[in-house]
């Protein structure tokens, strides 16, 4: 019986390898391209008919859409209208990674740090970059917080500088680590399901239960990753 | 044989922070409980920004999970 970190493993389908590199198309980037279908489809055939009274089909998308329009609203006022596309780009990628990976047999790309390291760092750098543009070099005031007493302030800059640099890692930890914890008890789960017979229909059961509070992790995780981004975005553009 | 010990242990030490953990949700769970029950209109806005502090702690025992699975299995 296969062990419950098993269903991790990255398999190659077409192996490539180009000067060394391993450029394969594994099951990981075959997952990520459904993903991206699944999501286009459902923003761009759902919302079709264009209709001003919605159908059931086009309720999904604009529920989507006033979600995240809202949040980045809420968090970045009007100004953040530009911004959009980026944090919805991310919240859609997120979530198909996370309720995808919940069909059996399928494979979920968030549960490997390579990919939500890389969200990270994107969100991570172009925080910086935007603080970096609009402020120049007044930027870095975000690490000393107004009002500070100066005899202290070595010690909190430090502090805030450490802060401000582990939050690619919180961020990209927090996605990565929910969904292999989940998927590590779903399996152990099951597998107490094997090994019991007739009895394994008790944690069965409690695998279905478990498969529900995976769907509102699935949801919740991608809703922190979407609104963190606003708010990293917000701390570089209004400088506390 | 000691090694495989010595690594079983550490990796119940490095899930010690669930304590922290459990308080704090419990903590954040009865205040939510405790704003709803005083003022029931709030009810929307307590629940959002109350699920997004929940993964935030939550998070915390995750960091500790993923250190006792590289102690169990990678190191």
């Amino acid at each position: 019986m296969a062990g419950p970190l098993e269903q991790f493993v990255i398999k190659p389908l077409i192996p490539i390898e180009i000067n060394g590199i391993d450029l394969s198309i594994t099951q990981s980037s075959v997952w990520m391209g459904i993903g991206i279908i699944v999501a286009t489809l459902l923003t761009v055939v759902c919302m079709a008919p264009k209709a001003m009274v919605p159908g059931r089909w086009q309720n999904l998308p604009e529920m989507f859409y006033d979600f995240i329009s809202g949040m980045v609203k809420d968090n970045l006022g009007a100004e953040g209208n530009k911004y959009f596309p980026l944090v919805f780009t991310i919240f859609m990628i997120i979530l198909m990674g996370n309720l995808l990976g919940l069909l059996p047999y399928s494979f979920t790309y968030t549960s490997h740090i390579v990919v939500t390291g890389a969200l990270a760092l994107m969100v991570f750098f172009l925080a910086t970059l935007v603080g970096i543009a609009k402020h120049g070099l007044h930027f870095f005031s975000l690490f000393m917080p107004a009002g500070l007493p100066i005899a202290i302030a070595p010690l909190i800059v430090v502090i805030e500088i450490v802060s401000y640099l582990s939050r690619p890692l919180s961020l990209s930890v927090r996605l990565f680590a929910n969904m292999v914890a989940g998927h590590t008890m779903l399996k152990v789960f099951a597998g107490f399901s094997v090994a019991l017979g007739v009895f394994g229909v008790v944690p069965m059961i409690f695998n279905v239960a478990l498969i529900g509070l995976e769907l509102m992790i699935a949801f919740i995780q991608a809703y922190v990753f979407a609104i963190l981004t606003c708010i990293y975005l917000k701390d570089a553009i209004e400088l506390h | 044989m000691e090694l495989e010990a010595a690594k079983a242990i550490g990796a119940g030490i490095a899930v010690i922070p669930l304590l922290g953990v459990g308080i704090g949700l419990g903590i954040l769970f009865s205040s939510i409980i405790t704003a709803m029950g005083r003022n029931p209109s709030v009810e929307d806005a307590v629940k959002g920004s109350g699920l997004f502090y929940f993964a935030l702690v939550e998070a915390i025992a995750l960091f500790a999970l993923v250190i006792a699975l590289l102690i169990l299995f990678v190191l």
